[in-house]
């Protein structure tokens, strides 16, 4: 196999020297790392990472391939890929594609052998950090932001209707929208095996039409970039929260408390992994969530008079849920949805519809 | 929750000696849970028989009872301490065990102790199948389908619902005899009626197979508020079918996707909750490659072997955190000790691969059966980190210490011996994998024949290719892309030089000059999320270096790697004491060291750990790298002794004892010279180079003849011969087994079966200090490691302390010793002669007793001298000390019923695993206690049955006490015709007469209480069978009469109560002590 020398060049200053994977394609992007050890596969199809260059701090990447029923979107939308070794020679009953032939037919950029760890002391000495992959020596990013229409790449551009699973094993049995940031699979998948109708609806729904189709509740789905960014359709969000169980994952989170007159910030280097213990502040108990998030919502600027925070997060004590006082709407910076990650979480989706459903017999 | 407060003292029950499949890593659990309790301002009560274990030091803990692990000894013990609390889950399956047999006969309850962690009906649920399986069911988590059949119908049945393969198990036969896999019907219907016929009680076992499927275990920890995490999962290379302890494994998991991970994980917590765990877990699960179909084949409610290896792949220390636990904390509430920054609360995520490999004794015994099965074979293991797999593979095969830098060529092994070796696997299938590969057999081929994940061989391929390219090149045409490549997947400079058929210096020569270097990655659980202060470090190639060499001056101390037959954890002890040594006297310490299993690889032991081979291109590297002042040899047995000369030819500098006079003690020829010089009578020996020469010289110096290959080939060491046939069919033999080796030179001496003393002596060149003298049971012949010892020795007269002193002080001044040195004695049968035996220059196996029964810190003063102290300027007495006013035995403990056919007749090559240790006033009190180490190990002089003798024609050399006790010996005695008549003239009354042959049949319908056979000819023979056949029952087998004479005595004693050493040594305070020191 020919080998071609590529480079990672970074904001830094700092230059790697690596090797493509695939075609040598220049990209850029804000270089994040995740530690996860499996779940690649779910990683570069989560659109969350759309604009983001990843590194994988586990140095075997694409052991197991590439299958077809693992991927969280219809493609991959990160910028790049910067690995330490990826396998050319996986085996897996369900193995359909390499990492090599994963990275062509999508065409995203890979740099293999890089020393990974080093890049991720890297991005934990400076926050944050951006990057490009390309085969010029000198040719250091240009773009020092992630844009800041980005949820308009990722999100669905009408509202698509999915039925719920026939043998569902839930008994919610009732109708979701999603409001889709970048949307999860693994989401949609979640609902329709508990028994939900969903209608994926586009980030700039407004409230009316989202009204319009009657829901029984509404999530909030993660996504990519500033929540900033998403700032005018803070009225839209309040009034769906105002009028709905609603519950927000991830960005979704974000928003809703955004919504509510918080503000965001960015957390030093972002929490990107499978093994991120949250404590569950009323009960006490803790649990090890996914997450892949690089804003917070400031703890100091939530009004406690609404919103009671519902997990927090055990390493840096940063907030990782809210409830809302009197009503039904609930957010997680986490992944309730798995997928790479435990699925300790899942309760997350199991409550929250079991108050639909005590709201529902309540006024029944 | 904050620690329960109303628990102030504990009482923790260690594992034991080591036997395989309970080795080191119970006392790495061990001490690291007295420790975590000590922390707490717990009370530790120890109690564990194992001498040479860090966790029976007085740092520890802080009472140690070096008491037999039995229900009578434990509960005297807690009639005496009266602790709050009992930990049993960090001592191995002994522990688990023993407080089973303390709840059930009711004396937690009666002395009010409460049960720390995992409750007892939690073990209970683990340990006992039926009621695992049928839990399991209820929670509707699969478990492998069985069944007890008595009619191939049932049988049938079935196979139709579980599908085929089937394994076929009759109940109640020897070692599983006659049990087998069944692939299809009509296998299954033969292997049904074969198994109906065999089984006494006409009763087989059928049960689903998994062979091929992959192993995964999960290493899960839960607290009281049901936080559970993992803290690491693992991947058997090797499938289900072999022990997981006798497996290649690797941490993370490698060929599982994230459901199929999350699936396991989420499936652990689940069982693990369900079972109630309060503390460390391992669950292993069998998961089919074609589907997600997985069933749980067990779950091992404790911390295990596997959760030592995983603590040291993540960098979390379980059993720490189990402890913690124990006393009522949340894992929310621990602080992660090796961030120091985030809690115990969290998964670890890992940037690197764990290799762990295996290393098996089975080299070591002719005619054993190496096959790799549901039985554990190995004695030990070693691990290796680094950022690819080849990496880990290569680093893990060159720390096994086996002699081999690489996955090794298999020349002379045919293709058929391969296709056979790969099929059933022994301890030698991950070395004909790859030269298989070598020989271009298919992968998919070989992923058929042994079940292998074609992901781990096309990484083996990727080896072998790396070994194809640079075969036959030039240095100057290799490529830096090359180099670089070999080198990251961590080739070493003696396999690329063997390759490239250049010496090592050029290859690192060339490859260094293209910038080329190792650098050191951090192991922080966290793969850098998070910052972290802990040094604990492994190598990688051509990535950036993350360390800083410490401050000051900072000495390398090197460990013994893996746990094996002549090497064990007596060497961990040394390692552990030199780096604390050298703390105390404000010394930094780096340990290098590749054994998973020990304290030594503590990430807390020493200011910096790595976790590296120990050859000396990775010493090197890492004191390049920490600009190290020195590095100490002595103290990590052989393995680190071998490395001295490397190390000090590439100018670095070895402290204590100069190579040339390593070199004088450890070559035969000279070390004769020299004590000869010193007017220092030796055993008449000599060199031999050729087969004329050898009979020639034998014939000089007197048969028996005692002789060493100075070469060890197939693992045949030394052996006692009786005659010049013998003499001749041993050599022929040899040279047959290795006909391109070397069978010369060889060393012969006459064999004396004399008494055998040993002494460790702490020399600085000048004076000496010895603690004791250590007196074998044995005769010489009988390898010391395999011998019982005695401390102080009884029957010495003060002519033979006074030359053992003089001699070992004429030898330490002649070679100027520095540091440790073990020297072992003979003294002719009349008890005329004394003999010097053999010079170790080096810390040995009876270190850490003689350090624990008399308070004197022999390492701590051996690192001092080495650091240029003087002995004279420390607090003890100089020369043999006083003895000390009670005695300690050192029993071997053996394994060898774990290796069939095995013949466990003592001889010079060391068959034991482990040893335990008694004390008491006298010798026979300590004796009954070593001797009494475990349930049911002395004999019951109530018995019906009888014990088997068979000692040969004459009785006349057997001890006349020996006769005595057989005379009034309560328990009949059985014996062979020439035995019994040669006892009969000594007086002692025979019950039974039976052939040998016949009582192989006795033996194995478990007739006897005892076997004592004592006769050996050097070929394989009756004697041998029954020996083995013994073994495999379970029976105690005796193989001289010495020891049967110890053991009759031991069992005839009655025990003294539970003293701790603690008390042992108050009674001797001041002895020994220099004047000014004495309090």
């Amino acid at each position: 196999m020919k080998e071609k020398t590529g480079y990672l060049l970074l904001s830094t200053g700092d230059v790697l020297e690596g090797k493509w994977l695939g075609s040598e394609q220049a990209t850029e992007g804000e270089l994040v790392f995740n530690t996860s050890m499996t779940g690649y596969q779910e990683v570069m199809t989560d659109p969350s990472y759309a604009g983001q260059i990843i590194t994988m701090t586990y140095p075997l990447i694409g052991n197991y391939g590439f299958n077809h029923v693992d991927n969280e979107s219809i493609k991959p939308f990160l910028n790049g890929l910067v690995i330490a070794h990826p396998s050319h020679h996986p085996d897996h009953y369900q193995l359909r594609d390499t990492l090599e032939e994963m990275a062509i037919k999508h065409g995203i950029p890979v740099l293999y052998d890089i020393d990974t760890r080093a890049v991720t002391r890297i991005i934990r000495k400076n926050g944050e950090v951006y990057g490009k992959i390309t085969s010029d020596k000198q040719d250091f990013p240009t773009k020092l932001a992630v844009a800041r229409d980005i949820v308009n790449n990722v999100s669905v551009q009408r509202i698509t209707p999915l039925k719920a699973n026939s043998n569902y094993a839930g008994s919610s049995n009732c109708h979701v929208v999603l409001w889709d940031f970048g949307y999860k699979q693994s989401i949609t998948r979640t609902l329709k095996s508990l028994g939900c109708d969903v209608t994926v609806v586009p980030y700039d729904t407004p409230s009316g039409t989202i009204k319009e189709l009657h829901p029984d509740a509404v999530i909030l789905s993660n996504g990519p970039g500033d929540p900033e960014s998403l700032s005018h359709l803070a009225g839209n969000i309040k009034t769906i929260a105002e009028c709905y169980p609603v519950l927000g994952i991830c960005l979704g989170h974000q928003l809703i408390a955004s919504a509510y007159g918080a503000a965001t910030k960015r957390l030093p280097y972002g929490h990107r992994g499978s093994n991120h213990p949250v404590r569950n502040t009323a009960q006490g108990k803790v649990m090890i969530t996914s997450q892949n998030h690089g804003y917070v919502v400031d703890d100091e600027t939530i009004d406690k008079t609404i919103w009671d925070i519902s997990y927090i997060n055990i390493n840096d004590a940063s907030i990782e849920g809210l409830k809302h006082r009197q009503k039904p709407v609930v957010t997680v910076q986490f992944h309730p949805e798995a997928h790479p990650g435990p699925s300790d979480a899942h309760t997350i989706f199991e409550e929250f519809f079991s108050t639909i459903l005590k709201r529902e017999a309540q006024y029944a | 929750m904050p620690k329960l407060q109303y628990i102030r003292k504990v009482l923790v029950i260690g594992s034991g000696p080591i036997i395989i499949g309970q080795a080191a890593e119970f006392d790495y659990s061990g001490t690291q849970a007295c420790l975590a309790l000590k922390e707490e301002g717990v009370e530790v009560i120890l109690v564990n028989n194992n001498p040479a274990t860090i966790m029976t030091d007085h740092t520890t803990a802080d009472r140690v009872y070096f008491e037999p692990l039995t229900l009578e000894s434990l509960t005297s013990i807690i009639q005496k301490e009266r602790p709050e609390g009992i930990l049993p889950t960090l001592g191995g399956q002994t522990g688990l065990n023993l407080a089973v047999s303390l709840s059930e006969a009711g004396v937690l309850e009666q002395y009010d102790v409460e049960l720390l962690g995992t409750p007892l009906n939690t073990i209970q649920k683990g340990e006992d199948r039926d009621i695992f399986k049928s839990m399991m069911k209820t929670i509707g988590q699969p478990v492998p389908e069985s069944l007890s059949v008595t009619s191939v119908e049932e049988a049938v049945a079935f196979s139709e619902k579980a599908g085929f393969p089937v394994i076929v198990r009759p109940a109640y036969t020897l070692g599983g005899a006659g049990g087998g896999i069944a692939e299809n019907e009509q296998e299954l219907i033969s292997a049904i009626k074969h198994g109906l016929d065999v089984s006494p009680v006409a009763q087989v076992l059928v049960e689903q197979s998994i062979k091929g499927w992959k192993e995964i275990e999960y290493e899960v920890i839960r607290d009281a508020n049901d936080t559970c995490i993992i803290v690491c999962n693992m991947e058997n290379i090797d499938p289900a079918g072999i022990h997981t302890g006798d497996s290649i494994v690797v941490a993370p998991s490698q060929t599982l996707n994230d459901r199929q991970y999350q699936m396991l994980r989420t499936v652990s917590c689940n069982v693990i909750r369900e079972l109630g765990v309060v503390g460390g877990c391992n669950i292993q699960f069998a998961l089919n490659p074609e589907s997600d179909e997985y069933v749980i084949i067990e779950v091992n409610p404790r911390v295990s072997r596997s959760s030592a290896l995983a603590s040291k792949a993540t960098g979390y220390p379980i059993a720490r955190i189990a402890a913690k636990i124990a006393v009522g904390y949340y894992l929310d509430e621990l602080v992660n000790p090796i961030t120091g920054n985030t809690y115990a609360s969290f998964e670890p995520a890992l940037d690197y691969i764990a290799v762990k490999v295996p290393r098996w004794p089975l080299d070591k015994f002719r005619n054993v059966d190496r096959t790799l099965g549901t039985q554990m074979k190995a004695t030990g293991e070693v691990m290796a980190l680094a950022r690819n797999f080849p990496a880990a593979l290569n680093k893990a095969i060159q720390s096994l210490d086996l002699g081999m830098d690489h996955l090794p060529w298999l020349k002379d092994w045919t293709n058929e011996a391969i296709e056979k070796a790969l099929i059933k696997a022994t301890d030698e299938r991950l070395f004909v994998t790859a030269e298989a590969i070598r020989r271009g057999y298919s992968l998919d081929g070989i992923h058929e024949l042994t079940g292998i994940n074609r992901f781990f061989l096309n990484e083996i391929a990727a080896m072998t290719d790396v070994e194809k390219q640079l075969t036959g090149k030039k240095l100057d045409v290799i490529s830096q892309d090359e180099w670089k490549k070999a080198k990251t997947m961590g080739f070493s400079d003696k396999t690329l030089a063997s390759i490239l058929q250049k010496d090592v210096r050029a290859v690192r020569e060339q490859y260094s000059d293209l910038g080329i270097a190792p650098s050191y990655k951090t192991v922080d659980t966290c793969a850098a999320e998070f910052s972290v202060e802990t040094g604990y470090f492994y190598s990688t190639w051509n990535e950036v270096n993350e360390t800083m060499p410490l401050e000051g001056q900072k000495i390398v101390v090197l460990g013994a790697g893996p746990i094996r037959i002549g090497q064990g954890v007596e060497f961990d002890y040394c390692s552990v004491h030199a780096a604390m040594s050298l703390q105390y006297q404000g010394v930094k310490a780096i340990v290098i060291n590749n054994n998973p299993e020990t304290v030594s690889t503590d990430f807390n032991t020493a200011d910096h750990l790595y976790f590296e081979p120990l050859t000396a291109e990775d010493v090197l590297a890492v004191m390049q790298n920490e600009k190290a002042d020195g590095v100490m040899v002595q103290f990590g047995g052989q393995t680190a002794i071998n490395l001295a000369e490397e190390l000090s030819r590439s100018d670095v500098h070895v402290y204590g004892t100069s190579i040339s006079a390593i070199n004088a003690a450890e070559d035969r020829d000279a070390f004769y010279q020299l004590l000869q010089k010193l007017e220092i009578p030796h055993i008449p020996g000599k060199m031999v180079t050729d087969l004329y020469e050898a009979v020639s010289t034998a014939a000089e110096i007197g048969y028996p003849v005692l002789v060493r290959p100075s070469y060890v080939i197939g693992g045949s060491g030394m052996v006692v011969l009786h005659d010049e046939s013998e003499l001749t069919t041993y050599l022929n033999g040899l040279k047959s087994e290795a006909p391109v080796s070397a069978v010369f030179p060889l060393l012969i001496d006459r064999f004396i079966p004399g008494h055998e003393f040993e002494v460790d002596a702490v020399c600085d060149g000048k004076d000496i200090l010895i603690p004791g003298v250590f007196q074998h049971i044995e005769k010489a012949g009988v390898h010391s490691g395999d011998s019982i010892a005695v401390f102080p020795a009884p029957d010495i007269a003060g002519w033979q302390k006074q030359l053992i002193e003089t001699y070992t002080t004429s030898i330490s001044s002649a070679l100027n010793l520095k540091g440790m040195v073990n020297i072992q004695f003979v003294l002719s049968e009349d008890r005329e002669e004394l003999y010097v035996l053999e010079v170790n220059p080096r810390a040995s196996r009876t270190v850490p007793i003689a350090s624990k029964v008399t308070g004197v810190p022999l390492i701590d003063l051996a690192v001092r001298v080495q650091m240029g102290a003087s002995l004279k300027g420390q607090s003890w007495k100089l020369g043999l000390h006083d003895d000390i006013p009670y005695y300690a035995v050192k029993m071997p403990i053996f394994s060898s019923a774990k290796l069939p056919g095995a013949d466990p007749y003592l001889g010079p090559e060391m068959q034991s695993t482990g040893e335990t240790i008694g004390l008491g006033t006298t010798v026979s009190q300590a004796l009954a206690k070593a001797c009494g180490w475990t349930e049911g190990s002395l004999l019951d002089m109530t018995t019906q049955k009888s014990v088997y003798l068979s000692f040969g024609p004459s009785v006349a050399g057997l001890p006349h006490k020996l006769l005595s006790l057989l005379s009034d010996l309560p328990v009949p005695i059985t014996a062979d015709s020439e035995t019994a008549a040669a006892l009969g003239k000594a007086g002692v009354d025979v019950d039974c007469e039976m052939g040998i042959s016949e009582a192989r049949t006795a033996c194995s319908e478990n007739g006897f209480e005892l076997v004592c056979d004592t006769q050996k000819s050097f070929l394989a023979d009756d004697h041998t069978r029954l020996r083995m056949d013994a073994l495999a029952m379970n029976m105690t087998c005796l193989t001289s009469a010495e020891t049967l004479l110890a053991y009759l005595e031991a069992s005839l004693q009655a025990k003294e109560a539970p003293v701790p050493i603690n008390e042992y040594l108050h009674t001797k305070r001041g002895l020994n002590r220099r004047k000014e020191h004495v309090m």
